[in-house]
C-alpha cells in the first residue's frame, strides 16, 4: 500500500502511522452537550467502503493527512494535508 | 576536577570497508535546525544569503548545506547559523544526531535493502535529500555524489545504523 503525501510524493505505508477516523477535525464546541461530545468522543462508523482517515507522516516530512481510504479494496483515492482540509 | 573526554557519535564504530563499499562517520562542525516563523521563510532567505530548498531538496547556503528535513524545518550541516535568530527558530543540534556517509558501488543497492525509496541516479539525482525509514528508525538520506550518501539518524541509534548497514553491506558484497 502506498500514500501520496502531498509534499513528498508517493511513499510507502511505512512511513505513516494510522490515526482512526478523521472526526477530531470536527471538534465540537465545548458548550455543546453531552450527546454531541459523547458521540464525538466515542461513536464511529465503521464503513465497508470509502472512508476518511487521519494519517501522520511520521518518518516522512511529519505533516497529518487526511486519507480518503476504501476499507475493502485498501485503494488510496485522495490525500490532503489535515492543515487544509480543515480550512 | 573531572576531565571528560569529547567522542564523536560513531566513535569505537567506524570505519567500516566491506568489498568495494566504505562507511565512515562524518563530523560536521556543527549541525543546525532552522524553523522559519510564520511568513519569515524571505527574511530567512536573505539572512541565508540563499534560497531555502524546496521538498526533497538541498543546497548550498551560510558556509554549509542546507538540507530540507521535513514541513517548515530545514538542517544546516557546517556553516554558520549566527543572524538567523530574528526569521526563524535556530537549535542547535551538533550533538543530536549521527552523520554517516556510505560511498561505493552498489551504495543504492545497500539502501534498497533498508528504505523504501527509490534511491537510483535517474530518480534520487546528486543534492537530492529525503526523509525517510531506514530499518524503522527515523533518517534523512542525502546523495553528496555518484557514489555516495550521506545518512542521519538520532545519535542514541548510531550503533544499530552502523550495525544495519553493516549487515546490508556485507550481503550486497556476497552476491556480487
Amino acid at each position: 500500500m502506498r500514500i501520496t503525501c502531498p509534499i513528498c510524493g508517493e511513499r510507502d505505508r511505512r512511513e505513516f502511522y494510522y490515526k482512526s477516523a478523521a472526526v477530531a477535525l470536527e471538534r465540537p464546541d465545548p458548550e455543546a452537550g453531552d450527546g454531541v461530545w459523547n458521540d464525538y468522543l466515542h461513536l464511529r462508523e465503521n464503513p465497508a467502503g470509502v472512508t476518511r482517515e487521519l494519517w501522520y507522516h511520521e518518518t516522512g516530512c511529519s505533516a497529518w493527512l487526511v486519507v480518503t481510504r476504501n476499507t475493502v479494496s485498501h485503494e488510496i483515492l485522495d490525500a490532503v494535508l489535515a492543515s487544509e482540509a480543515r480550512a | 576536577m573531572v576531565e571528560l573526554v569529547a567522542k564523536s557519535a560513531g566513535d569505537g564504530l567506524l570505519p567500516v570497508t566491506i568489498g568495494k563499499l566504505s562507511l565512515t562517520e562524518e563530523v560536521p562542525t556543527a549541525l543546525t535546525s532552522l524553523m522559519p516563523f510564520k511568513g519569515g521563510a524571505a527574511a530567512l532567505e536573505a539572512a541565508l544569503g540563499a534560497g531555502l530548498p524546496g521538498p526533497g531538496e538541498s543546497g548550498a547556503a551560510a558556509g554549509g548545506r542546507v538540507l530540507w528535513f521535513g514541513q517548515n524545518q530545514y538542517m544546516l550541516v557546517g556553516g554558520a547559523a549566527e543572524g538567523l535568530g530574528d526569521a526563524a527558530a535556530v537549535t542547535d543540534q551538533s550533538d543530536a544526531w549521527v552523520v554517516v556517509r556510505l560511498e561505493g558501488e552498489g551504495c543504492e543497492d545497500v539502501l534498497a535493502r533498508l528504505v523504501p525509496l527509490d534511491l537510483r541516479p535517474q530518480v534520487f539525482a546528486e543534492g537530492r535529500t529525503a526523509r525517510t525509514e531506514l530499518m524503522h528508525m527515523m533518517s534523512s538520506v542525502t546523495r553528496v555524489g555518484p557514489q555516495a550518501f550521506m545518512i542521519m539518524v538520532f545519535r542514541s541509534m548510531a550503533a544499530t545504523l552502523v550495525h544495519d548497514l553493516k549487515t546490508a553491506m556485507q550481503g550486497v558484497t556476497a552476491r556480487r
